[in-house]
C-alpha cells in the first residue's frame, strides 16, 4: 500500500472527497465569427473511486466538455451558455483564477493525449513535478524533491532517479505519459480528467497506461472522467458510461447495462463498427452519413437523419431520460424497438 | 481460379540511417533488415508493428521513395531497384500510396480536381483538361465523392471525406498496388468502417493487391489475407491471418495480440502493477 497523504492535509479551502457536477451546460464555440452552441445541456456527476466513461466521435463536444471540468478552453473562445460546474457544491464560475488554480491539479487534474506537447521541453522532468507539488502541497524544495521521485516510483517509471535530471525529449511516448500521470498525482487531487489517455502510444503500451491508470485510481479512491472514442478503454476501465452524440449524452449508465444491453440506435451502431467484432473479410455495418456539425443539428432528435428508427415523433426534442430505469437513460423515444440490421453502405 | 501472379516481391532488404553525429560519427541503426515477401494480384498483405519497427521504412523501400543499402524489389516481374529518372515515374504508375493524414497528403491551394487529377498530367499527358475532368469525377464518384466537390478544397471536407479523395488519388492512374500506411488510424470507427468496406470494394472491382501497414490489430485481422509482423527491423512471424490470430508463434506476436483492447468488462484482468 502506498502511503498517501490524507486528502485533506496540505490543502486550504474545501475538503475533496464529495463530488464534482456538471449541471445541464451549455458551451458555445466561435465558428466563422459566429457563436454556436457545441454542448447542448450536459450533465455529469464523477463520485470519488468511479471511472466514467465519456464516449463519442470527434465532433460531439466530448473534449470540449472535458475541458470545460477544469475551466479550460475559455481562452480559446469557448463560450458558457448556461447550467454550472459544482465541485462540492460550489460554482467553478463563482471563483477567481487564485482559486483555480488551486482547484486544477489540487482538486482536479487532467491528462492530456498527446505526452509530448504537454511536458515543457525545456526544463528537466524533476522541475515540472515540484512545481506542481509546490504550488498545491505545503512543502519545502526537499520534500518535494523527494516527492517526486516517489511520484515516478508510483507510475512504475524505470530508473526514476536519473529520469528526474532528463528532458522530455530523452523519453519514449509511453514514458512521458507516465510522467505526465505522475504529474498529474503530484497535489493529490480527487478527480482525474483524461483525455484520450492511450490514444498516441503504442498498442503494448497503451495496455501497460491502462492498467497504471486503473491501479492509481484504485488506490487513491480518485473520480475519473476518461474521455475516448474507443469503446475497448471503456470496457477496461469504467464503472460508469455517457455517450455522446452531437453535443447531447443519448445514453448512461453502468458499463455492465451499456455492454449488456446497448440501447439508443447510435451506441448500438457505433459498437457494431468496430473491427474486433465484426467477422474477418465481411463488409462492416456501419452508419451512412455523418456527424452534423455545431449549427446544424436538427431540431428534434440529433441522431434522427441517420436512424433507421426515426419516424415523426423523433421530429420532436426528445428528453435526456426518454427511457430509463434505476441504472440506465436514454435519450430515444424508440429505444425499446428491435434495430433492423445496419445497412451495409459503403 | 488460375495460379496466381505475384506483383510485388520484396527479397532481402536492407537499411540503415545514421542517428546523431552531424560532423561525422553517430550510430548506425538498421531500420529494416533483411525483409523479404511477396504480394499476390488481389490480395492484402499487411505489416504490423510498432513505432519504429520498420515497417513504414519497408512500404517506402517496396515503392522506391527510399533507396535500400541492399535487396531488390520486383513490380510486375520487373526489377526496380537500380532504375531511375523516367523509367521509375513510369513504373510508379503500377504502385501507388495511400496517406494516413489525408489532410497532409493533399495541396490545401489546389482544388479537388487538380490534386487527385495530378497523376494523370505525369502519366497520361495526352489527356485534354476535359478528359481529365471527366476521370477525375469518376475515380471519386468510385470512392463515394460527389462530383460537387471537384472545385472545392481540401478543408472544407472531413477526415473520412478526405480520406475518400486520398484513395482516388491514388486509383487515378489506374495502379495495381496500392501501398496504405495507416489509411484508418487517424479516423472516428464509424468512418474507419466505411474507408474499410470501400477498399474492399475497390479491391475486389479491380483486382488490386494491397500492401497494408498498421498498428491496429483488429483492423488487420479484418481486412488482410497474410501478415508480417516486424520488430526492430526485421520480421519475426509472417502467415495467413487467421493461423496467425488464432496460433501465433513468436512471444511478441502473443504479446501484441494479449494487448489488444477487450470486447466486454468482463474480460477486464483483475488489477495487477502495471
Amino acid at each position: 500500500m502506498r502511503h498517501t497523504p490524507p486528502m485533506t492535509d496540505h490543502l486550504s479551502g474545501a475538503t475533496k472527497t464529495r463530488s464534482l457536477e456538471l449541471r445541464e451546460l451549455s458551451l458555445s464555440v466561435p465558428i466563422e465569427g459566429e457563436h454556436v452552441t457545441a454542448v447542448a445541456g450536459v450533465s455529469l456527476t464523477l463520485h470519488p473511486g468511479r471511472v466514467l466513461g465519456l464516449v463519442g466521435e470527434s465532433g460531439c463536444g466530448k473534449s470540449l466538455t472535458a475541458q470545460a471540468m477544469l475551466r479550460l478552453g475559455e481562452h480559446q473562445g469557448v463560450v458558457r451558455e448556461g447550467g454550472d460546474i459544482l465541485l462540492d457544491g460550489e460554482s467553478l464560475f463563482s471563483m477567481d483564477e487564485e482559486s483555480l488554480r488551486k482547484v486544477r491539479g489540487g482538486h482536479l487534474s487532467m491528462v492530456f493525449q498527446e505526452p509530448m506537447t504537454a511536458l515543457n521541453p525545456v526544463f528537466s522532468i524533476g522541475s515540472q513535478i515540484t512545481e506542481v507539488i509546490l504550488l498545491h502541497l505545503d512543502m519545502d524544495r526537499n520534500e518535494a524533491n523527494a516527492r517526486a521521485l516517489k511520484l515516478l516510483q508510483d507510475v512504475g517509471m524505470p530508473d526514476p532517479e536519473a529520469v528526474l535530471k532528463q528532458y522530455p525529449d530523452a523519453l519514449s511516448g509511453g514514458m512521458r505519459q507516465r510522467v505526465l500521470i505522475a504529474m498529474a498525482m503530484a497535489g493529490e487531487p480527487a478527480y482525474i480528467v483524461a483525455d484520450e489517455p492511450t490514444t498516441a502510444l503504442d498498442v503494448s503500451v497503451q495496455k501497460r497506461i491502462i492498467l497504471l491508470l486503473r491501479n492509481l485510481q484504485l488506490d487513491r479512491n480518485l473520480g475519473m472522467l476518461l474521455v475516448t472514442h474507443d469503446f475497448g478503454l471503456v470496457a477496461e476501465m469504467a464503472d460508469d458510461v455517457a455517450v455522446m452524440y452531437a453535443g447531447q449524452i443519448v445514453e448512461s449508465g453502468t458499463v455492465e447495462e451499456i455492454f449488456n444491453k446497448p440501447m439508443h440506435p447510435y451506441t448500438r451502431a457505433l459498437m457494431g463498427c468496430r473491427p474486433e467484432v465484426t467477422a474477418p473479410g465481411v463488409l462492416m455495418p456501419v452508419i451512412a452519413g455523418q456527424v452534423p456539425p455545431p449549427g446544424s443539428w436538427p431540431s428534434g432528435c440529433h441522431f434522427a437523419e441517420r436512424c433507421p428508427l426515426a419516424d415523426d415523433a423523433c421530429l420532436e426534442p426528445i428528453a435526456v431520460d426518454a427511457w430509463s430505469d434505476a441504472e440506465h437513460q436514454v435519450r430515444c423515444v424508440h429505444a425499446e424497438a428491435k434495430i433492423p440490421e445496419l445497412e451495409v453502405a459503403i | 481460379m488460375s495460379a496466381p501472379v505475384t506483383v510485388l516481391e520484396v527479397e532481402k532488404l536492407t537499411k540503415s540511417f545514421r542517428r546523431g553525429g552531424i560532423w561525422g560519427g553517430g550510430v548506425t541503426h538498421k531500420a529494416v533488415d533483411n525483409v523479404s515477401f511477396a504480394l499476390q494480384e488481389g490480395e492484402t498483405v499487411a505489416i504490423v508493428g510498432e513505432s519504429g519497427s520498420g515497417k513504414s521504412t519497408t512500404a517506402r523501400l517496396a515503392m522506391r521513395l527510399l533507396d535500400a543499402d541492399a535487396g531488390s524489389v520486383h513490380l510486375l516481374g520487373e526489377e526496380i531497384t537500380s532504375i531511375s529518372g523516367k523509367e521509375l515515374r513510369i513504373k510508379r504508375k503500377d504502385i501507388q500510396m495511400v496517406f494516413q493524414d489525408p489532410f497532409a497528403s493533399l495541396n490545401p491551394r489546389m482544388k479537388i480536381v487538380e490534386t487527385v487529377g495530378e497523376g494523370l498530367r505525369v502519366h497520361q499527358p495526352e489527356m485534354s483538361r476535359q478528359q481529365r475532368r471527366e476521370k477525375v469525377a469518376e475515380t471519386l464518384a468510385l470512392c463515394g465523392i460527389g462530383d460537387e466537390a471537384l472545385d472545392r478544397y481540401p478543408h472544407q471536407f472531413s477526415g473520412g471525406q478526405r480520406q475518400r479523395i486520398g484513395i482516388a488519388r491514388a486509383l487515378i492512374v489506374e495502379p495495381k498496388v496500392l501501398v496504405l500506411d495507416e489509411p484508418v488510424s487517424a479516423l472516428d470507427v464509424s468512418v474507419q468502417a466505411q474507408i474499410l468496406n470501400l477498399l474492399k470494394k475497390i479491391q475486389a472491382e479491380r483486382n488490386l493487391s494491397y500492401l497494408f501497414i498498421s498498428h491496429d490489430l483488429s483492423v488487420v485481422r479484418h481486412i488482410a489475407d497474410r501478415v508480417l509482423v516486424m520488430l526492430e527491423g526485421s520480421v519475426v512471424e509472417q502467415g495467413d491471418v487467421a493461423e496467425l490470430f488464432s496460433n501465433p508463434q513468436h512471444a511478441y506476436t502473443q504479446n501484441l495480440l494479449a494487448a489488444r483492447p477487450i470486447n466486454h468488462p468482463r474480460e477486464r484482468q483483475q488489477p495487477v502493477s502495471a
